[in-house]
């Protein structure tokens, strides 16, 4: 896995990120700031992570989604190219038209900071080949901005083709109100393109892949993708 | 060249900020108050005297970055 770890001023978890990449591929990923105009040669794998980029000034990751860096990431995206974005990632990446749709501030207006319950609904992309279809997975969210939303063309359209990829769901894998956190269209945590190599989500995986930390929930997604991309 | 650029939610999108000020409204005392949704007003100075060709500029702003199309609207206004 030679993973890219995109850095844009404001962003805080690309460490978290990096940390992880390395010790569930051992392999060292590439930083990557944002007026960089190129990715690393053999990138097969460019990671947006999370924070605060730009201080979401404007909307949530409207200025990062128009850095020199992303052309690159468009370019990278378009030849098929894996591309994961973590919270304001998910955002930056909406914002840049990589993924469809908007997050919009969460329906209870507060800033939701805990672990929550995601049901994997596909087993069968390169991001969830680590799990079941059906398996619940716990693992952190911390935003103010994760309630998904797009046109109801849109809504169908990434229903009907299979595209969301995580919901908010009980322990048990119910998907119920009261456990859909910030108010997201159909319980959508994550969602991925219609090529399905761009995978964009609110909670971050990437901080539960250590049993000292409570939970390795987050771990089957990155070795997923190390073993998708040895196999390659 | 002086402009205003309004952004607005689209109706049908739900606004919880505005929601929360429409609240707030109410507690304050300030009868009558029916609904409220906020919005961004961006105040721009463009080179050049040409009202055309700065709205034209603007537009080209909005749909770019200031406004994202798929929940917000926006109206350009060059006010000379």
């Amino acid at each position: 896995m030679k993973a890219a770890v995109l850095v844009f001023p404001g962003i805080n978890r690309e460490r978290d990120m990096a940390r992880t990449l390395r010790l569930v591929s051992g392999q060292e990923p590439a930083m990557v700031w944002q007026t960089d105009t190129e990715l690393p040669k053999g990138t097969d794998l460019v990671v947006v992570p999370g924070g605060f980029s730009y201080g979401d000034y404007l909307r949530c990751g409207a200025i990062a989604a128009r850095a020199p860096v992303m052309d690159a990431v468009r370019a990278f995206a378009a030849k098929g190219g894996l591309v994961l974005g973590v919270c304001n990632g998910f955002q930056i990446l909406c914002e840049a038209g990589l993924l469809p749709g908007v997050l919009m501030r969460n329906a209870q207006l507060r800033f939701i900071c805990r672990d929550v319950h995601l049901r994997v609904e596909r087993s069968d992309t390169p991001f969830t080949r680590g799990y079941n279809a059906g398996q619940v997975i716990r693992v952190p969210v911390a935003h103010g901005e994760g309630n998904y939303i797009a046109d109801g063309e849109t809504i169908a359209r990434l229903e009907g083709e299979g595209r969301v990829i995580f919901r908010y769901s009980s322990p048990d894998g119910m998907l119920d109100p009261n456990f859909n956190h910030n108010g997201a269209i159909n319980g959508i945590a994550g969602i991925v393109s219609d090529k399905g190599n761009v995978l964009g989500m609110m909670p971050h995986p990437e901080n539960h892949v250590e049993a000292a930390l409570g939970s390795t929930d987050g771990r089957g997604l990155f070795a997923g993708v190390a073993e998708f991309l040895r196999a390659a | 060249m002086k402009a205003r650029v309004t952004v607005t939610l689209k109706t049908g999108i739900l606004d919880p900020q505005g929601k929360a000020i429409e609240g707030a409204l109410r507690s304050l005392g300030i009868e009558g108050v029916t609904s409220v949704r906020q919005g961004k007003v961006f105040d721009i100075e463009v080179e050049g005297a040409d009202a055309a060709q700065s709205e034209a500029l603007l537009k080209q702003a909005a749909d770019k970055l200031l406004a994202n199309t798929v929940i917000e609207n926006y109206r350009v206004e060059v006010v000379g």
